[in-house]
């Protein structure tokens, strides 16, 4: 079939001859892929951040399909379904994921006790074949998949798997009381979700910071926010102080993760030399930008080793940090609710649809931030016809 | 319920649980909170997928979990630094560096196994060039321009270097 091939950082491929997938399981699916998103936390992988990232793994983690094949232990699904599948994959039966902590479960992902399962990335997280491919192979299908509402956009769907519940649930992490300011650090697709769900919760005030222009220009219009580019500011966290009546922001959220620009030292320690787990830039500014007593929501994605921040201030100001990777499942039923009701239009953020073919041009698109690129989906080539 | 029958645990405490909060829990509303974590690993498991691949896992967990991906299992001189990297826990750098380290090597592999299907890597193409020509012309042009003379000044001083050498 074909699907993504990565090759090493920065080369991957896509590759005809990649084997197509089989029912390993009882509880597994096969899902024909209709859509497949490139995420922001791909391009970790494809920058060659991420530990034990394979050559010849398929990437992706946030895709929509039509079921082709299901176990003889499925008993929700059935061949024909068209459903949109969280990016984590969960057991629904340890005791993380009967508290919800479906993005934690322990029966999914050998490898790492630290990382829940994710299709496609890396055997960090389980050593999955991802939905960059025209078939996907989908474990525990009784638990996570969704058939998608009828009356729903498959464009709205496919970003109902990540980037949406990701962003809502930065802002719902925050605890955001009516009338609080919210400063998300990182207009990317995560960001711009993050500051329009802020809204959803009461923020009073949504600033969101980052460097690329174009960027800036969607999430003021999208999320009708205000948006400040770190570049032109001197200091990001004393400006943040100064326009906060220099009290700080009630809540911070860190929407960047472990490729953030703004410090020489964060980049070359973090990102060229990978003496830590990345560039921490984005927490630190959160962080140090967040007043006494707040909350640092971080959603951004960083490496398991260790990241140099201010954790003196964390314990000086008093501030709770919350994080996690997304429960989706937990949040799907309002997250349908919103897009149903026009309160979220995720769709808006696609940038580009790009032929599965042309696998490689879109990484280097959207990792470059070439011809304003904010969110690329795949199209496989049945679901062109 | 969950109090109660811990409280009869613990009555050789004076005062246990008296400022207990059990609405007092930060990681609402990620998590519901169900006492589920006090019965640590035992809960019913699904069926075990077949271990018919190698399957590395962290020494932090008693098994493998009961479905797991297959892509890509270790193999080569990057398997074996895998294999080496399991031994430790998560917690230790060794762990990380070795698979980083194996992730560099696989790259090399990588080309090796390419070459011997008869499939020549384009390496332009895999990098998606084609976009930066399209999008970015200029940048691609500057970018190549820099490359070549940075490698022809490394080669020249190299070689130079080399004559001296060689005429000392």
């Amino acid at each position: 079939m074909l699907a993504m091939n990565y090759r090493g950082p920065f080369r991957v491929r896509a590759d005809k001859n990649m084997p197509e997938p089989e029912i390993l399981h009882p509880e597994d699916a096969i899902v024909r892929v209709t859509r497949s998103c490139i995420c922001g936390s791909d391009l970790h992988l494809y920058h060659g951040l991420v530990p034990d990232t394979r050559v010849g793994m398929t990437f992706g983690h946030e895709f929509t399909g039509i079921v082709e094949q299901v176990g003889p232990g499925v008993q929700k699904l059935k061949v024909g379904d068209h459903v949109l599948v969280p990016f984590n994959i969960a057991c629904g039966k340890c005791s993380f994921c009967k508290q919800q902590l479906f993005g934690n479960c322990h029966e999914s992902n050998s490898q790492a006790t630290a990382v829940g399962a994710i299709y496609g990335y890396s055997h960090t997280a389980g050593g999955y074949d991802g939905g960059q491919a025209e078939y996907v192979r989908v474990p525990y299908a009784d638990v996570g998949p969704m058939v998608i509402p009828q009356d729903m956009d498959p464009d709205d769907a496919v970003l109902l798997t990540d980037v949406v519940p990701t962003g809502y649930q930065a802002a719902e992490m925050g605890g955001i009381k009516p009338g609080d300011t919210v400063v998300v650090f990182g207009a990317g697709p995560v960001g711009i979700m993050a500051a329009k769900c802020a809204w959803l919760f009461g923020a009073g005030r949504v600033i969101v910071i980052d460097h690329v222009e174009y960027r800036l220009d969607f999430v003021r219009k999208y999320a009708q926010c205000e948006a400040y580019n770190f570049r032109s500011l001197e200091d990001p966290v004393l400006f943040l102080k100064k326009t906060t009546g220099y009290y700080g922001a009630d809540v911070c959220i860190d929407a960047v993760g472990c490729e953030a620009a703004g410090s020489t030292a964060q980049t070359i320690t973090g990102r060229k030399l990978m003496m830590q787990a990345g560039s921490a830039t984005a927490l630190h500014w959160a962080i140090n930008s967040v007043k006494k007593g707040g909350i640092v929501s971080i959603v951004g994605v960083y490496g398991p080793t260790g990241n140099i921040v201010p954790i003196g201030n964390v314990l000086n100001k008093g501030l709770t940090i919350r994080a996690n990777q997304a429960s989706v499942k937990r949040l799907l039923p309002r997250l349908i609710e919103h897009v149903q009701s026009g309160r979220l239009d995720p769709k808006a953020i696609i940038s580009h649809r790009v032929p599965l073919e042309e696998v490689a041009e879109a990484y280097h698109i959207f990792s470059t931030k070439l011809d304003n690129c904010i969110k690329p989906i795949l199209i496989p080539p049945s679901a062109r016809a | 319920m969950i109090m109660e029958n811990l409280a009869d645990n613990y009555k050789h405490i004076n005062g246990w649980g008296i400022d207990a909060d059990p609405e007092n829990e930060p990681t609402y509303p990620m998590k519901n909170w169900t006492g589920d974590d006090h019965r640590r690993l035992d809960y019913e498991r699904s069926q075990q997928q077949p271990i018919d691949v190698e399957v590395l896992h962290s020494n932090e967990r008693p098994n493998v979990t009961t479905v797991f991906g297959t892509s890509t299992p270790p193999s080569g001189i990057s398997g074996n630094l895998r294999r080496k990297a399991f031994e430790f826990s998560e917690s230790n750098w060794n762990h990380w560096l070795l698979l980083l380290a194996a992730d560099r090597v696989n790259v090399v592999e990588g080309i090796v196994d390419d070459l011997k299907n008869g499939h020549v890597p384009n390496i332009f193409a895999e990098k998606g060039w084609k976009a930066e020509w399209k999008h970015n012309p200029v940048g691609l042009v500057k970018k190549v321009a820099i490359t070549v003379a940075v490698t022809a000044t490394i080669f020249s001083l190299l070689s130079g270097k080399k004559e001296k050498t060689e005429n000392a």
